[in-house]
């Protein structure tokens, strides 16, 4: 049952909702043992919100189960980033969104797995790695992993708010088959969200259709005066798709396969060539993103919260030591490159170079959406790797598997990944990428080009 | 740019990181294979060009100065095994 339905047979009463939350509840328990979809399953959370919406049920999501990535906080519940540097942290408040979700009667039933900080494509950076819905040999992609898993395994009306940096919403729901929305730069209020990079963080949806997205991306989007980076523009409104254009650089990938489905799903179309996003968006948006990151992980000390040791030595050997112990090599390694890029002598080459290149390449897709609505890509150049294959890639080779997402993700521009049909067992997703704040645009034609079959 | 042991473990040092030889020794060859493809964008023709910090254009907001409500002191140590009086308690400054 699609999200709509569920929430009119709530009010009218022909529902009820704490049998839909017990049962999400035993699910997600299931589901957990199999397929580490959740790092915290929050049956107490949901139980008492439970209990005050089957009493008085009020607001546009009453009863609505909703599962949350491991790395936006929820009050006295643990968020840790997938990091073991934050394990038992119980935020004393609730991120911005979470309390709109609340006030909204929606229900929180958990914290979904992901790369440890969000650093990394395929959810293996952590100690809770979510296996691959349609095989549990694979990868469900990353970083937001455990959130499209279980949005992909659910028989309940469920929706999962994920975060992207550079393509952690748009990468595991093509690998897991699931719709999702990354919004625009500054369209969701980040308050709460445990950071990556800043100028490129986003919140987002995970619904199983295009068309469930809406309901819950009106709820989180809008003005927040505690993120000073969130906009106080709305969205457009005029939902209209004119003009379509493929990106000739994204269909010049190995696998044939991906890209014959994703262009006879498709017609009318012409095609654009965005030659410097391929040429730089993978070096600029890795410099950009690690430096941003070892600023933002320098809080974490063991000091005010997380992981700690006893108190012993002086300020440096005590932070140095929780910090070695526990972040897992790829933070260490991001935090090397990042605060490498940062340093004096080296700045002005990498992280202001990278800051200029990135103006380029947000002026190369402003030039293209004058002429088009929406652009559109594969959202992954491959098929779910299995784990063992992904054992095998060196770091960079990791890293250029973002090539197609990272794009997007640098010049803020809203994107959804839309379920298109599978090749064999596994899925395979279409990016539709639209200019600033033209949602609108990107759901409408994502229903009308949905295939889950 | 040349980038050795050396270098990488003033780099930890700086981060606050304690790298075992075998992580430095890892990371190595990793983190010059990385850096050669950063390199990539000196090639990039940005003369003139100003720098995008945020992917949009955002305006500085300010907000009346007015005292607003805020967690309390307990809910702010709750996280913390090292608190005395009321206070975060440090490892030694010197």
């Amino acid at each position: 049952m699609i999200i709509q339905h569920y929430l009119k047979d709530v009010k009218k009463g022909n529902i009820s909702i704490k049998k839909t939350v017990k049962s999400i509840l035993r699910e997600a328990k299931t589901l957990n043992r199999k397929y580490n979809c959740f790092n915290v399953i929050s049956e107490d959370l949901a139980l008492e919100l439970s209990e005050a919406q089957e009493r008085n049920s009020k607001g546009r999501l009453a009863g609505l189960p909703i599962s949350i990535k491991d790395c936006i906080c929820v009050k006295n519940v643990e968020s840790r980033a997938g990091s073991l540097i934050l394990k038992d942290y119980k935020p004393p408040f609730n991120a911005t969104i979470i309390q709109k979700l609340i006030d909204e009667g929606a229900i929180i039933i958990g914290k979904t797995s992901q790369d440890e900080f969000g650093f990394g494509g395929f959810s293996t950076n952590t100690d809770n790695i979510p296996k691959n819905p349609f095989d549990l040999d694979t990868s469900c992609g990353g970083s937001s992993g455990g959130s499209a898993c279980f949005t992909q395994l659910t028989k309940n009306p469920h929706a999962s708010i994920s975060e992207s940096t550079g393509g952690s919403i748009a990468n595991p729901s093509s690998f897991c088959g699931v719709a999702s929305l990354t919004p625009t730069y500054g369209l969701v209020s980040r308050y709460g969200l445990i950071d990556y990079a800043n100028s490129l963080d986003k919140i987002g949806v995970m619904t199983k259709t295009t068309q469930e997205i809406n309901p819950i991306l009106d709820i989180i989007a809008g003005k927040d005066e505690k993120d000073s980076t969130s906009l106080s523009i709305k969205r457009n409104s005029d939902n209209k798709v004119k003009k379509i254009a493929i990106i000739k650089e994204a269909f010049e990938i190995e696998n044939k396969e991906i890209k014959d489905l994703i262009l006879s799903n498709i017609k009318d179309y012409d095609v654009i060539s965005l030659p410097l996003n391929k040429k730089y968006s993978i070096p600029t948006y890795y410099i950009i993103a690690m430096s941003e990151a070892s600023t933002n992980l320098a809080k974490y000390c063991g000091l005010r919260y997380g992981a700690t040791l006893p108190l012993k030595g002086n300020f440096d050997t005590f932070f140095s030591k929780v910090r070695s112990e526990y972040f897992q090599k790829e933070s260490k390694r991001r935090i090397i490159l990042g605060t490498f890029a940062r340093m004096s002598g080296f700045r002005d080459a990498y992280y202001l170079k990278a800051m200029k290149v990135r103006t380029l390449l947000i002026n190369e897709y402003k030039k293209a959406f004058k002429k088009y609505d929406i652009l559109i890509s594969p959202t992954m150049p491959i098929l779910p790797p299995k784990f063992s294959e992904i054992n095998k890639l060196t770091p960079l080779q990791n890293y250029q598997m973002d090539a197609l997402t990272v794009g997007p993700n640098l010049a803020g521009l809203p994107h959804t990944s839309v379920p298109t049909g599978f090749i064999g067992k596994f899925p395979v997703g279409t990016m539709l990428i639209s200019n600033h704040l033209d949602e609108e645009k990107l759901l409408n034609f994502g229903e009308q080009i949905e295939n889950r079959d | 740019m040349k980038i050795d042991k050396d270098l990488i473990k003033k780099i930890a040092t700086n981060a606050r990181l304690n790298l075992t030889e075998s992580e430095v020794n890892e990371f190595l060859p990793q983190l010059k294979e990385i850096l050669a493809a950063f390199e990539e964008i000196q090639k990039a023709p940005t003369k003139n060009i100003e720098p995008s910090f945020q992917p949009l254009e955002i305006k500085n907001i300010t907000r009346e100065d007015k005292v607003g409500t805020c967690l309390s002191q307990e809910e702010v140590l709750k996280n913390t095994k090292h608190k005395s009086n009321g206070y975060f308690k440090g490892p030694k400054a010197l």
